[in-house]
Order: C-alpha cells, then sequence, then structure tokens
C-alpha cells in the first residue's frame, strides 16, 4: 500500500499546477466552511448564553398544565410547599445542578396614577435569581438592587407612562379567588428583552407578590435551574426525570420538566443556524465532488497509454482502482488539512481583531468566533470521504480499460 | 512452451465482422528468438498481443507453460501476465513519475511482492546487465531513447518471465542504437533461456533471429528456422 501512496503521491505532482488549483479549490471551501460555522457558532453561543444566563434558565419545573396555559399565568397551576419539599429533595441531590431559584408569575394592571396598562410580572428572590441567571442584571439598567416594595419596569413602559427611577406606581391583581389587591412600589429601574427595550415583563420581589396575592406559606410558578455544564442538559434532564415519577390524582405526572430548547422560540433561530451550515456542507460537498471528479477524469485520459503499460505488465485491475482512488484522497486529505490550519488562522485573527457587532439593544458585543475540534474533523472526514467518492468513477473505468486499445493511445 | 491452435480474431468494425487472424496455429519452444514479420495489417500486432494474453482469441485454443489461456478471466489474465510474460514497446512506455531503478522496481512490488534485498539484488544485477546502473536515479527524460529501451529491457525480465514479447523494440532508436539493443537482448536470451517473440521490419532484427515467421492476411505464410 505503501508503495501506491508513493506512485499516486508522484502522480499529483506531475501535474503540480493543477493539483494545486484542486486543492486550493478544496481549501476554499472548507476555509469557507469552517469560518461560518465558527461565527455562526460566536453568535449561537451568544444568543444561547442570553436566553439561559438571563431568561430561561437550563431546565425549568412547573405543574402540571403550567406551560400549555403560559400566556395566560394561571395561578391555580403553582407549586405547594409539599410539591417543592419533594421536588427541591431531588434538585439537592443532583451532581449536575449549579443553582436554583423560584419564581412567581403573574398577570397585574401597572399605574402610574394617571393612566394603567396590563404588565407581565415576574417575582424573584434576587439572591437565588441572579446566580441563577447571572446575565440578568444586565438586562437592568440604573438598578442598583431589588429589594422588597420595588419594581423593575420594561423600558418602554416605563417611557410611555413617563415613569423613572424612584416614581411611586401601583401594582393591582387579582388573586387565584378573584379578589383585587393593590400595593405601593418604586421604580428601581427598566429593563429590556434579549432583542431590545420592548416587551411587557417587569420584576418585583418575590414577598411583594405574596402580599398583593395575599398567598400564606409558600407557592411558586415555576423553578428555573441553572446548570455547572450547559452541555449537561440531557444528563441532568434524565438525573431530574424521577421528579415526573410523583402523579396527581388522575395518576398523571403531577409536574414538568423542560429544556431552555423546548420553552424558547429562538431556538427555532438556533437550529436554522444549523440547517444553513449544513447548507453551506452540502455546497462545499459540491465543490470537492465536481472538482475531484474533474481532476480524476483528466488524469485517466491523459494516462491511458501508462495505464495500458502497468496492465500489460500484470497490474491486476483492483491495483489500478486502488491508485487512482488513493490520487483523489490524497488530494482530498490535502486540501481538509490546508484548509483546516488556514481556518484555525483566520478564527485566531478573527477573535485577536475583537470585532464588535449589536444584537438587540446590546451593542458592543465581541464576536467569538470558535472552531471545536469536533466541527474540524466532520469537515474533514466528508471532504476525504467525497474526495474517495468522486475518484470512483474515474478509477473504475481505468481498471477496465482494455489494455491493447490502451496501448495504442497516445 | 506455447501452443496455438486454430486460432481466429475477429474484430467488430461497425455492422461488419472484421477477420483479422484465422486458423493460425504455431509453437513456439523455450529459449527461441522468433521475429514475426509481415506487411502492415497482416496481423503481427494482433498475433502478438493474443500470445502476450493482452488479447483474447475470438475462437481457438492457447496454452502457454501448461495454462489454458482461453479460459482465464481478466484478472487471472494480469495474474498471469505478470508471473510469465515480459513486454518490450516501441515508445519504451517507462512511467515518467519513477526513476529508472523505480521503473525496473514497479513490477515487483505491484505484481510480485518481493521483499526489499531480494528486489534490490536483482534489479542492480539487471541494471548492471543493460548497462544503465549509473543512471539508476534518474528519470525517464532525463535519459536518451536507447537508454530508455535499456530499462524498459530490465523492467520486462525482472519479472524472471519464461517469455517476452517485443513489438517493434528498435523503431524508434537510431541504427547503432538499435544494433546495441538487439545485441543485448541476444546476450540475454542465451544467457538466462529466455523465449523472445518479436513482431518487427527492423531488418537488424531479422538477421539475428533463430526463426522467420512470415505473416500475410492474417496466415502464416513461411515459417523457418535460421542458421
Amino acid at each position: 500500500m505503501n508503495n501506491i501512496f508513493k506512485i499516486s503521491y508522484r502522480n499529483l505532482l506531475r501535474n503540480h499546477r493543477r493539483t494545486l488549483l484542486t486543492a486550493s479549490l478544496i481549501t476554499l471551501g472548507v476555509v469557507f466552511v469552517l469560518v461560518y460555522t465558527a461565527l455562526a457558532g460566536s453568535f449561537k453561543s451568544y444568543m444561547i448564553g442570553q436566553i439561559t444566563d438571563s431568561s430561561m434558565g437550563h431546565i425549568q419545573i412547573h405543574k402540571k398544565g403550567f406551560v400549555a396555559s403560559i400566556e395566560n399565568m394561571p395561578l391555580d397551576k403553582n407549586l405547594n410547599a409539599k410539591s417543592l419539599e419533594f421536588i427541591e429533595e431531588k434538585l439537592k441531590n443532583s451532581k449536575y445542578i449549579q443553582s436554583y431559584s423560584y419564581r412567581i408569575k403573574f398577570g397585574g394592571m401597572f399605574s402610574n396614577f394617571v393612566s394603567s396598562t396590563s404588565m407581565r410580572l415576574t417575582a424573584i428572590d434576587p439572591n437565588s435569581e441572579f446566580e441563577t441567571l447571572p446575565a440578568l442584571k444586565g438586562r437592568f439598567q440604573n438598578f442598583d438592587a431589588l429589594e422588597k416594595g420595588k419594581i423593575v419596569v420594561p423600558e418602554l413602559m416605563a417611557k410611555g407612562m413617563k415613569v423613572k427611577k424612584g416614581d411611586t406606581v401601583v401594582l393591582v391583581a387579582n388573586n387565584k379567588n378573584g379578589s383585587v389587591n393593590g400595593i405601593n412600589l418604586k421604580v428601581e429601574g427598566v429593563s429590556e428583552t434579549m432583542s431590545g427595550p420592548g416587551g411587557r415583563d417587569g420584576y418585583i420581589h418575590i414577598d411583594d407578590a405574596k402580599k398583593v396575592l395575599r398567598i400564606k406559606g409558600v407557592e411558586v410558578s415555576e423553578i428555573v435551574i441553572r446548570l455547572k455544564d450547559a452541555s449537561m442538559l440531557e444528563k441532568a434532564m434524565k438525573e431530574l426525570s424521577p421528579i415526573l415519577d410523583k402523579k396527581n390524582k388522575s395518576g398523571k405526572s403531577a409536574f414538568e420538566l423542560h429544556t431552555w430548547k423546548k420553552l424558547s422560540p429562538f431556538y427555532t433561530i438556533v437550529k436554522m443556524l444549523d440547517l444553513m451550515n449544513i447548507a453551506i456542507q452540502i455546497i462545499l460537498i459540491s465543490i470537492v465532488l465536481i472538482s475531484i471528479l474533474n481532476v480524476m477524469i483528466m488524469s485517466v485520459y491523459e494516462r491511458i497509454r501508462e495505464i495500458g503499460t502497468i496492465s500489460a505488465m500484470g497490474t491486476p485491475p483492483k491495483t489500478i482502482v486502488k491508485l487512482f482512488l488513493v490520487e483523489g484522497f490524497l488530494l482530498g486529505v490535502f486540501g481538509a488539512i490546508v484548509g483546516a490550519i488556514v481556518s484555525l488562522l483566520i478564527v485566531q485573527g478573527l477573535d485577536m481583531m475583537q470585532i464588535t457587532y449589536s444584537f438587540g439593544r446590546n451593542s458592543d458585543l465581541i464576536l467569538e468566533p470558535v472552531l471545536a475540534i469536533k466541527d474540524v474533523l466532520v469537515v474533514s472526514v466528508i471532504v476525504v470521504f467525497i474526495s474517495l467518492i468522486a475518484s470512483i468513477s474515474p478509477a473504475i473505468k481505468a481498471s477496465k480499460l482494455d489494455p491493447v486499445e490502451a496501448l495504442r493511445s497516445n | 512452451m506455447i501452443e496455438a491452435k486454430n486460432l481466429k480474431k475477429v474484430y467488430r468494425v461497425g455492422e461488419l465482422d472484421l477477420t483479422v487472424i484465422d486458423n493460425f496455429s504455431l509453437e513456439i519452444d523455450e529459449g527461441e528468438f522468433i521475429s514475426l514479420i509481415g506487411p502492415s495489417g497482416s496481423g503481427k500486432s494482433t498475433v502478438l498481443n493474443m500470445l502476450g494474453c493482452l488479447d483474447t482469441p475470438t475462437s481457438g485454443a492457447l496454452d502457454i507453460n501448461g495454462n489454458n489461456i482461453t479460459s482465464l478471466n481478466t484478472t487471472q489474465l494480469a495474474n498471469f501476465r505478470g508471473e510469465h510474460i515480459g513486454f518490450i514497446f516501441q515508445s519504451f512506455n517507462l512511467i515518467p513519475v519513477l526513476t529508472v531503478y523505480e521503473n525496473i522496481e514497479y513490477p515487483l512490488i505491484m505484481i510480485q511482492n518481493l521483499d526489499e534485498d531480494e528486489r534490490k539484488e536483482r534489479i542492480e544485477r539487471l541494471l548492471k546487465e543493460v548497462g544503465m546502473f549509473e543512471q539508476k536515479d534518474k528519470t525517464p527524460d532525463k535519459i536518451s531513447g536507447g537508454q530508455m529501451q535499456r530499462v524498459a529491457i530490465a523492467r520486462a525480465l525482472v519479472t524472471n518471465p519464461k517469455i517476452v514479447f517485443a513489438d517493434e523494440p528498435t523503431a524508434n532508436l537510431d541504427s547503432k542504437t538499435a544494433h546495441m539493443i538487439i545485441e543485448l537482448m541476444k546476450k540475454i536470451q542465451k544467457e538466462h533461456n529466455t523465449t523472445f517473440v518479436f513482431a518487427t521490419h527492423d531488418e537488424k532484427i531479422v538477421a539475428n533471429v533463430d526463426r522467420l515467421i512470415t505473416l500475410e492476411d492474417g496466415k502464416i505464410v513461411e515459417d523457418r528456422k535460421v542458421a
């Protein structure tokens, strides 16, 4: 086999300009795919980071039926003290969980004494919430701390209602029995959603929620969980699955467990980025396929008499197939290796240049492209594999040449 | 050694069946130095290709060293050629990307799979025999036509074939070089008892052979021993 490699390698060098051109084309394709993957990966990891670190956490637990009616934020689908005791025991014993936080979600009317508007409220325990969602504070502006009696208002709503930090506002809400209650709160800051200053999501302290909703004891709408390692999502879900074993009166699971992927609409964007990646890989495959096929067909035509000679000497057809397959293989390997090296250099360069971009309200986000070894390997394997596939037909053609005919050609 | 009986070769050209060789029978003994002569189109190359197992006859029987050639498939034919037959071509047909040494080494690696020591011993002996030892690291484009044919002879002999077929081996050489090549082949034939079969027009070869077979329209018209 070594000798087949040696001869194939020399055959590639005999037309070094063409070999270089073909290999460069493959290299270019590989670079294109890998740099795109790294850039898309940077954007994707920023998006996922924003989703998990400032809004959803990695995993959420609710009472059965809460997610289905999440838009109306039902108060009758809250977790009670007994449920929490059961779940908490599982959470504390988990080896994947970094921290978790309790929230009460409800709808209310927000009033500045002149006009009022509806608001979706997330009531949090600031200590555990900021630990579980480390990027949440970054979405609050003019913000010091969310103490009791304070509210963080969505930015555009604050503008529209003309309220600013320190202003007193009223929050009115129905509790689960239908009775109305209201409390005075002081504006602590403004918030924005991931995609900008809009939205209707305000934040208050969990104790204020209990006060306005007249909740006695412990009651929670959702538990937000942060994992030590985001890549352990599936394992953590499996570990937490005994939570689902608890049945309610109708014999179904009493709780529901969701990953951020199930809950966030942004996951479809992530999937779209992955889909585009596949599309670009298909373009790469076409480039490799066509260029290798082209160069191999030319090689066979140029060397017909030589093939006749080695065939006359007694080279078995199988060996002739191998000679041409190895030629295509070497072209693919060369293109993949050089492509990977150039891509690593470009990605390193882009990383060092600290290019900034903006998304929603967040400007000066730094592009941090990272090339995962896995991506490099996948792309390289695809390129080499396709190079082999493209060489099959010319190689078989070469092996089937009639030696008499082949020796007669010029 | 070679026994051909009633060989027939028909080529299909468009709608027509063209019989190039018909009722061709021939016996060749070990160590003979034979020339096939005849005008263009007389079927010399076709006979050479069939006897050399490059082409299969349409009908008839061909036996070489006790092997029934007509029953072999493509791969078996290739293996048979690799084991028993050597070829020398008019245009030398060396592999341009390999050095002189590697060109001779090629059949030993790709076909006979010999170990390195044995290869080296055999190749160096042949290189000295054909007078190309000094040029062994040059590629074919760095040597003359006569030198290329010497290398081709060494390549044809390196597998220790019983028979060597040569199609116009001197046609691309000047007369002095052609003469040296013929002398070389004659010497090798004597030393190794290798059978040589030529298809040629070259008077110099004809003058040196043991047996002369004249072909016309695909038939043997004369088969005589030369003293």
